[in-house]
């Protein structure tokens, strides 16, 4: 279950973020933005690897405290980035993926929708209620 | 089967359409044109998003525009590019000997200087595609005999 979604454009801005409101938001959005560098340092080593389409586990970020963050990039150029509790039980690298392919899924249909331009936040709610089914439920 | 009618015939009434409504109001013969580029380019956008879903990441532009070529056009059009030429500058020319949309109009001169009507809506469609891949371009048609026309795409360097 991810503490915090976050969907960014190819002009590394926000379209979307959300996190589980227990203590300061700030620090997610934090956390976020320093693992654009990251996704980016992978984006370009990857030109002379292996040519694959999917990006994720880019490791603990910030090693004291104990989340996990991982990245996707799809062939817009558009990142999603989930920030997962890694205190709570071990996800396995296929949950992950199919988490990160219902947030794709879910972008298209964003995407497809004529009222939505592209470059605008997201207010979908059916991209809503997708994202926040993949949160922990803290009450 | 039906469903390639469906799109001929739809993009038919939406150029008789823009056009009509442009006869009402005091706008000149190029405003048409950019209208139908534009609501080509915004379905390009969706349109790749949807098809790049699955599909391994580009490795250079060439690639991507061989994608545009192949899966692409199949997907829309149900058949390839003929042919695509580059001068490995920015410039690609795509070239589709029997293109769906001018099929059912003329199979020769006759019409010709309307095709460029209908030929909007696909610049606009490559262009929305391209864009979404980030490749800023400007995307122009010709033809020199129906059905066959020339896609010319022109990267822009920034």
């Amino acid at each position: 279950m991810a503490v915090c979604i976050a969907v960014i454009a190819k002009e590394n801005y926000p379209l979307y973020i959300r996190s589980t409101p227990t203590e300061n938001e700030l620090k997610f959005h934090y956390m976020v933005h320093t693992s654009l560098d990251v996704v980016d340092e992978k984006i370009s080593a990857m030109g002379k690897a292996l040519v694959d389409q999917r990006e994720l586990y880019l490791g603990l970020l910030y090693p004291t405290e104990d989340y996990k963050v991982y990245g996707y990039v799809t062939n817009s150029k558009v990142k999603f980035v989930m920030v997962v509790d890694s205190s709570n039980t071990a996800l396995r690298d296929n949950e992950i993926r199919s988490m990160f392919r219902k947030l794709h899924n879910s972008y298209t249909d964003v995407m497809c929708n004529p009222f939505y331009n592209p470059g605008d936040r997201i207010q979908s709610r059916a991209f809503d209620n997708m994202v926040m089914s993949m949160m922990i439920q803290v009450c | 089967m039906a469903d390639e009618a469906l799109f001929l015939l739809l993009h038919n009434e939406i150029v008789s359409g823009v056009y009509k409504s442009a006869e009402q109001g005091e706008v000149e013969n190029g405003r048409c044109i950019t209208k139908l580029e534009n609501m080509g380019f915004r379905v390009g956008q969706g349109l790749i998003e949807r098809f790049t879903k699955d599909t391994a990441r580009f490795k250079d532009e060439l690639d991507i525009m061989k994608f545009i070529c192949k899966d692409f056009w199949t997907t829309v059009f149900k058949k390839q590019i003929d042919n695509l030429r580059t001068n490995h500058q920015g410039i690609y020319v795509l070239q589709d000997n029997k293109f769906r949309l001018l099929t059912q109009m003329s199979a020769g001169k006759q019409y010709l200087e309307h095709a460029s009507k209908y030929l909007a809506f696909t610049c606009g469609l490559i262009r929305g595609g391209l864009s979404n891949l980030g490749i800023k371009s400007i995307v122009t048609a010709e033809v020199s005999s129906m059905p066959a026309c020339k896609f010319q795409v022109m990267i822009q360097k920034l």
